[in-house]
């Protein structure tokens, strides 16, 4: 099933959450939808399950219009990031409640939607969790029957709101992984929103990066993480050193000291230049591009961080290897190794 | 838990062993000739009987009314939240004559319905009445905050799911509401049980038609037959025990479904 979104508009009040979206979703893909909160990724997915109503625009679900027919009739599951369980009824009934509500001309019997439910339970591998309720459930076992349940109707598309914004890090990594490998079984074109780029990284195909209510980035996790196409995209993915810079002339200036990168091709005016943390080499006084004085130093792991104050005034976070300790008070030069600059202030 | 346990006792479980005490002065065959009079039957069916369906009444429409409440914006909607209380409030004489005066064959809707020829005041339909109006409170009350609490995704769930908004609201809203709704029924039948105020004024209390158990009560007292009224009144107390007790138990047995968050 593709879905194919096009000039989406949608306001609660003044408020734009969505303003122009146009979006192609291809068949069998795990497509994440990354931004902060407010950004519209989870009113955009809304208005895919037919939640919600869009101002103007088309959604099409393989080229046939989607907008035409309501949540009941698109045949889209949905999990919903606090689960949406019904707490008066049993795991097994949880799963089983979209075969039961079929019209009766197409239900099945008790035994298939028996066989069924047990089907996925064991597809989810909480089939030993049948005749407990919700509230006796940890949330991520949780997360896992909603997901089952949503399964159940053999759905077109699969749409995840936060699936596990609401769990501790620890089941989140587990069941990142599990979501993964589950979809590469069942292969059906998911949706997943997400604020956690890590997340979005790691088990999507394809990320969109999403910023107040537009799209700023569609692309696979090397490409939106390497080549982030706008200052948004690199400032929200990844660890990253924000410079204001003044583009002059084939020359940059950092305040009103000029500094030793290439200006081919910039635009004159103020810019910005991003360098990711890790991406600043640290070297001995002179020796670089930048000067400045190292402030506190911290240690996580493998990574010395360390806060320094450039001799132009800003102060910048570098995470350098522990080869060569820090010290607060060691004045340091810095190389960039890569940069992207962007026009606009 | 001791304090409790006496408190308790001093205001309840006193005053009811004393009914019963009370009612010990007579032998079983006076207590049954007692209570199996017409009058007295009458009396108690009237109550009980128009009690329940009053409660039932009023656990459709206080449904709908919290439906509309919690669920709609609209505008005066808090002012109609508070009209909600009235009959809390309202001193039951004040009910009843305001009835009365509403539902007389020479009242707002009395006259009306005098001329579809359906008599309100001073019959057993005037009672029902009285009886919906000083119940409604209870059901809008016990219902309202759980329904507030009821996130509204398990619905847009239940939609996604396939089901029709018929199937969402017996499948997946009532079980939801089941132990409130029972609990504002159970609330709701025992007041219209005990109600006195309200409904004597549009009852008429004709014997053995339009006359509440309560009243028969008073009138029994005001003739100093006091071992009569304490009959009868162990018979409502044993009643309404065993009702609301068997309403107890079908509200354990909804909770027990949805156990605990």
């Amino acid at each position: 099933m593709t879905i194919e979104v096009k000039n989406l508009v949608k306001k609660f009040g003044s408020f734009k959450a969505l303003d122009g979206v146009d979006l192609k979703v291809n068949d069998g893909e795990l497509l994440a939808l990354l931004g902060p909160s407010g950004s519209g990724k989870t009113t955009l997915l809304r208005i895919i399950a037919g939640l919600d109503w869009p101002d103007s625009g088309d959604v099409a679900f393989n080229g046939e219009d989607a907008l035409a027919q309501g949540a009941r009739e698109r045949h889209v599951g949905f999990v919903f990031q606090h689960y949406a369980l019904f707490r008066h009824m049993t795991v097994f009934e949880n799963v089983a409640f979209g075969l039961r509500v079929q019209p009766r001309a197409v239900r099945k019997d008790e035994a298939a939607i028996r066989a069924r439910v047990k089907e996925l339970l064991d597809l989810v591998q909480l089939d030993w969790l049948a005749d407990r309720y919700p509230s006796q459930l940890s949330g991520g076992q949780r997360q896992r029957i909603a997901l089952a349940r949503a399964l159940a109707i053999e759905p077109r598309i699969l749409l995840l709101d936060e699936p596990f914004g609401a769990l501790d890090a620890k089941v989140r990594k587990e069941l990142r992984r599990w979501l993964r490998s589950l979809h590469h079984e069942i292969n059906v074109t998911s949706i997943f929103v997400t604020h956690d780029q890590e997340e979005a990284l790691e088990v999507a195909n394809r990320v969109v990066v999403m910023d107040k209510g537009r799209i700023e980035q569609i692309g696979s996790p090397d490409d939106v993480y390497e080549t982030p196409a706008t200052a948004f995209v690199h400032g929200f993915i990844g660890e990253s050193i924000e410079l204001p810079i003044q583009v002059e002339g084939g020359v940059i200036r950092l305040g009103d000291q000029p500094l030793a990168l290439a200006a081919d091709g910039l635009a004159p005016g103020a810019s910005k230049l991003f360098v990711r943390r890790h991406d600043m080499l640290v070297g001995p006084p002179g020796s670089g591009t930048f000067e400045g004085a190292v402030q506190h130093v911290r240690n996580f792991g493998p990574v010395q961080r360390a806060e320094v104050a450039l001799s132009g005034g800003e102060t910048i976070e570098i995470d350098a290897p522990r080869d060569r300790e820090l010290r607060a008070g060691d004045t340091i030069g810095l190389n960039p190794r890569r940069y992207r600059i962007y026009a606009g202030a | 838990m001791g304090l409790t346990l006496s408190w308790l006792s001093i205001i309840i479980l006193i005053p009811l062993a004393g009914l019963f005490v009370k009612s010990l002065e007579l032998s079983p065959e006076q207590f049954w000739a007692i209570i199996s009079s017409r009058r007295t039957l009458n009396a108690l069916r009237v109550s009980f009987g128009l009690a329940f369906a009053a409660a039932c009444v009023n656990l459709v429409m206080g449904s709908i009314i919290v439906w509309a409440l919690v669920r709609y914006r609209f505008p005066g909607r808090r002012i109609f939240d508070a009209i909600v209380d009235v009959p809390f409030a309202l001193p039951t004489a004040v009910a009843g004559v305001a009835l009365t005066a509403l539902f007389a064959e020479k009242g707002w809707l009395g006259a009306p319905l005098a001329a579809l020829g359906i008599k309100v005041a001073f019959t057993p339909v005037g009672i029902f009445v009285a009886m919906i109006f000083i119940g409604i409170p209870f059901v809008v009350r016990t219902v309202q905050p759980v329904l507030q609490d009821l996130d509204p995704e398990i619905e847009e769930a239940a939609g996604s799911l396939g089901a029709s908004r018929w199937q969402t609201i017996i499948r997946v809203i009532l079980p939801s509401l089941a132990p409130a709704l029972l609990t504002g029924l159970a609330l709701a039948f025992a007041r219209a049980v005990g109600e006195y105020g309200s409904v004597i004024f549009i009852a008429g209390n004709l014997p053995n038609v339009s006359e509440i158990a309560p009243l028969l009560i008073v009138i029994r007292l005001s003739e100093f037959r006091y071992a009569d009224a304490t009959a009868i009144a162990v018979v409502m107390l044993v009643v309404s025990f065993v009702i609301i007790f068997a309403v107890n138990r079908l509200q354990r047995w909804a909770q027990s479904r949805i156990p605990a968050r």
